[in-house]
């Protein structure tokens, strides 16, 4: 901040200081310029992006303002990927930047995938001129109309003037409330527009609704009468992680932490019973069918939590605490909705809990408990055990989607919150790997684990440039390769007789290995489980970001499951002998009777 | 919230909303009807007395759980300032319809006399069509049109149903259906601050 002792050359100066607004002749302000010194306002110190025509200008003014660090991604859906992954790790808005037309297209996956897990996120797109808007120009795509049903809401700046002020009321909206994706499209003559006006200083985040005190009396009444409670908590509880730890351990209430909310309670504790759901675990999904009182936190019964709705925790009244009102009552019928903040609302039902005794209860979950099957033979289980029990506690992993990310959910231990990023609602293949670039970016200091299949891996694998180019060294890739789209397969294998479709990948499969290297990323393979411990060491302790292949048999399911249609307590709870010739017959009457019933 | 899973006939239910005069406000309300399957009969539009703002009222169509998660998920456009469920007070409702009706030196007099009946107003004469223009609730334009169809209707349009809740909800208290006061009184708008305040007050760092 200090101007120096006026003694020193600004080349000195700027070796020995980092610049700030004030040291820069910054020239006369313009939209682009006042974009960015909105966004340095609001201390969002990483943008990532992909310059293109029509966003030219912000990209010009980004130059002026060195405290913004810009990541060039090799592919928009990258950028934003990143831009998720930083998000989800530290809770704090992530902000991507691309160019009109199929740059702005390029980020509709991301924004939906956004939009589903409730990343805050804030998109800026350039468009055509506003003189040319509307006339089919180059490169032009109405991408607020594209965005409007995927976005929590968008923007066209068509006013210089207007700039600032918008993009301050974008990120309150992506951060307030349940937080969500935020698109800004900016005309590029507005971007040009010479601006005299304030740069917008952040909003304050608005308080979130308290919850009724007559709905927490009623759901501690509840609390209180139930012989077999369970708390439920989503994606909306990782910020209400110490509240909700402390409830459950006042009223000594066993914890199910959904596919969004892993690590919302400690793995460590004997209280917590795993995730529920398609592939949830044998403890979770039966305590949800028994439970006559079941608390669910940040949530909103996704469709692969709660299975066939009718047959969901059909003994339970069911409390809802929930910030989006639209969510409760939604999809399952709710007893007790609590609508407010997550924190506030776990404060105020663990004020005079007492502890519940059910041993009953309690003994009926240690057996369920004890059903969970732990991976010991050679297959993409044991592949992913291996490397996500070299978790520390302070490690991010990152999943893409498929098998392996049931696997890692399964099989993964968290004791805090966002140390577990993955496309939940989406479920975006190729999510993965650049969501941990942006993790660990985030966080420089812990090691970003990413595991991915072969097939989404390559959906942008582009991205091992941007490894290259920032000189980023501590994203660890995990490819398991299994040669096939697994969870597909397995799919087809169950409901379709074995009918596998357009699923096999073994023969075009790039050697994953050298492909890394190309891009100076060192690669490590193994192929079986007396290797794979070393392999694992060798490919953590390499001082540089590394890729790990980890090739596995081809046909391994994974299990629990809980066929489609079916309801949780139909779950299957282990893979069924592969030679059992009749399994699909089996499995699809299990579903057919489901449905029926 | 309590008859949210009550089986119920679909019929129509009446709301309102508040919303900013923003571009693309009504796409965003029609399109996030139609991506969520929500049924809309009527919907009219029309400026408030505050610059800036315009009020929809919406006839949807479904059970009363279709219709509270129409509304909770209308709440959480940005621009939507607010929400008027008219299930919860006493309201009065009005459309406007025109209806250009053949008529025939034969029919003449009885078709007006019939529209004399409506207090319908005549507001274009030929001789071949009168054209009528009748304000009142849904059941008494639903009995004009059925009145005047045997002579032959030549083409209709309705605003489609505005609605208020009654100001007198204030005095009557069994006009409200809800357990707390009356919404009728409320100032529509005490939560909206106009852009250019919001603008202002922003501190330059640079």
């Amino acid at each position: 901040m200090t101007q120096g002792s006026g003694q020193d050359t600004e080349q000195q100066h700027m070796e020995q200081q980092p610049l700030t607004g004030h040291e820069l002749d910054r020239g006369s302000m313009t939209g682009a310029k006042a974009l960015w010194a909105t966004l340095a306002n609001h201390g969002i110190s990483t943008v990532f992006g992909y310059p293109g025509g029509a966003i030219m200008p912000v990209y010009d003014a980004l130059t002026f303002y060195p405290e913004v660090r810009h990541v060039l991604a090799r592919h928009e859906q990258g950028a934003i990927h990143a831009a998720e992954g930083w998000a989800k790790a530290t809770g704090e808005i992530g902000v991507c930047i691309a160019t009109s037309g199929p740059g702005a297209t390029n980020l509709v996956t991301g924004l939906a995938d956004a939009m589903l897990d409730s990343v805050p996120l804030l998109a800026i797109t350039g468009n055509v001129a506003r003189h040319l808007m509307g006339t089919d120009a180059f490169q032009e795509a109405d991408i607020t109309g594209i965005t409007l049903p995927i976005t929590k809401h968008n923007y066209v700046v068509r006013d210089v003037e207007e700039l600032p002020r918008v993009i301050a009321e974008a990120i309150r909206i992506a951060r307030s409330g349940r937080p969500g994706p935020v698109l800004v499209d900016i005309p590029k003559d507005v971007q040009l527009a010479a601006y005299a006006g304030e740069v917008a200083y952040p909003h304050a985040r608005p308080e979130h609704p308290a919850p009724k005190p007559e709905a927490i009396a009623r759901a501690k009444e509840l609390l209180l009468a139930a012989k077999k409670p369970v708390i439920m908590a989503g994606g909306g509880s990782l910020d209400a992680s110490a509240e909700i730890t402390a409830l459950a351990r006042a009223w000594d209430i066993p914890v199910i932490t959904t596919l969004m909310g892993l690590g919302a309670f400690p793995s460590s504790d004997p209280l917590w019973l795993g995730m529920p759901g398609m592939h949830g675990s044998v403890a979770a999904n039966r305590a949800i069918s028994e439970a006559d009182v079941l608390l669910g936190i940040g949530l909103r019964f996704d469709d692969r939590v709660t299975g066939r709705v009718n047959g969901f925790a059909p003994n339970a009244a069911i409390i809802h605490v929930e910030l989006d009102a639209a969510e409760i009552g939604k999809i399952v019928r709710v007893g007790v909705p609590v609508r407010g903040d997550a924190v506030v609302a776990a404060k105020m039902l663990t004020e005079s809990a007492q502890k519940l005794d059910l041993p009953e209860w309690r003994a009926q979950i240690e057996e369920w408990k004890s059903r969970t099957v732990t991976p010991t033979e050679w297959g993409a289980g044991f592949a992913v055990k291996s490397v996500v029990d070299r978790l520390r506690p302070d490690d991010i992993l990152s999943s893409d989607v498929g098998q392996h990310q049931m696997l890692a959910a399964q099989l993964a231990r968290f004791e805090k919150p966002r140390r577990w990023i993955n496309s939940g609602g989406l479920g975006t293949m190729g999510f993965g790997f650049p969501a941990a670039i942006g993790a660990g970016m985030a966080e420089p200091g812990v090691t970003s684990i990413v595991i991915a299949g072969d097939g989404g891996f390559q959906m942008t694998l582009q991205e091992l440039a941007t490894l290259k180019m920032y000189d980023i060294r501590n994203v660890k890739i995990c490819i398991i390769n299994n040669s096939y789209l697994g969870m597909v397969r397995q799919w087809q294998e169950l409901f379709h007789e074995k009918r596998y479709s357009e699923v096999w990948l073994g023969d075009s499969n790039p050697d994953f290995v050298k492909l890394a290297e190309a891009y100076d990323v060192p690669g490590y393979r193994a192929s079986n489980a007396e290797e794979l411990s070393g392999v694992i060491d060798a490919w953590l302790a390499d001082p540089k970001s590394a890729l790990l292949e980890i090739v596995v048999p081809h046909e391994h399911g994974v299990f629990p499951m809980v066929p489609a249609g079916a309801a949780l307590y139909e779950m299957i709870e282990t893979e069924p002998p592969r030679k059992q010739p009749d399994l699909s017959a089996e499995m699809k009457a299990a579903a057919e009777e489901a449905k029926n019933a | 919230m309590s008859d949210y899973t009550m089986t119920e006939q679909p019929k129509d239910h009446l709301v309102s909303a508040l919303v900013r005069d923003e571009p693309r406000v009504l796409t965003r309300i029609t399109a996030l009807f139609g991506r969520r399957g929500y049924n809309i009969r009527s919907l009219s539009v029309g400026a408030t007395e505050h610059p800036g703002l315009s009020r929809m009222t919406f006839v949807v169509t479904g059970d009363r759980g279709v219709v509270e998660q129409a509304m909770r998920q209308l709440e959480k456009l940005h621009d939507v300032v607010r929400i008027i469920d008219h299930s919860l007070e006493k309201f009065v409702d009005r459309e406007l319809v025109l209806v250009k009706v053949a008529i025939s030196p034969d029919s003449r007099v009885e078709v007006r006399q019939i529209a004399e009946d409506f207090r319908s107003r005549i507001v274009d004469v030929g001789r071949h069509a009168l054209t009528f223009e009748v304000t009142g609730d849904e059941g008494k334009i639903t009995a004009f049109i059925e009145q005047m169809r045997p002579f032959g209707i030549l083409e209709t349009m309705r605003t489609g149903r505005i609605a208020l809740t009654r100001g007198s909800n204030a005095d009557i208290p069994s006009h409200v259906y809800h357990d707390g006061e009356t919404e009728t009184l409320r100032p529509a708008v005490e939560s909206v601050e106009p852009r250019e305040e919001r603008a202002r007050d922003v501190p330059n760092l640079f």
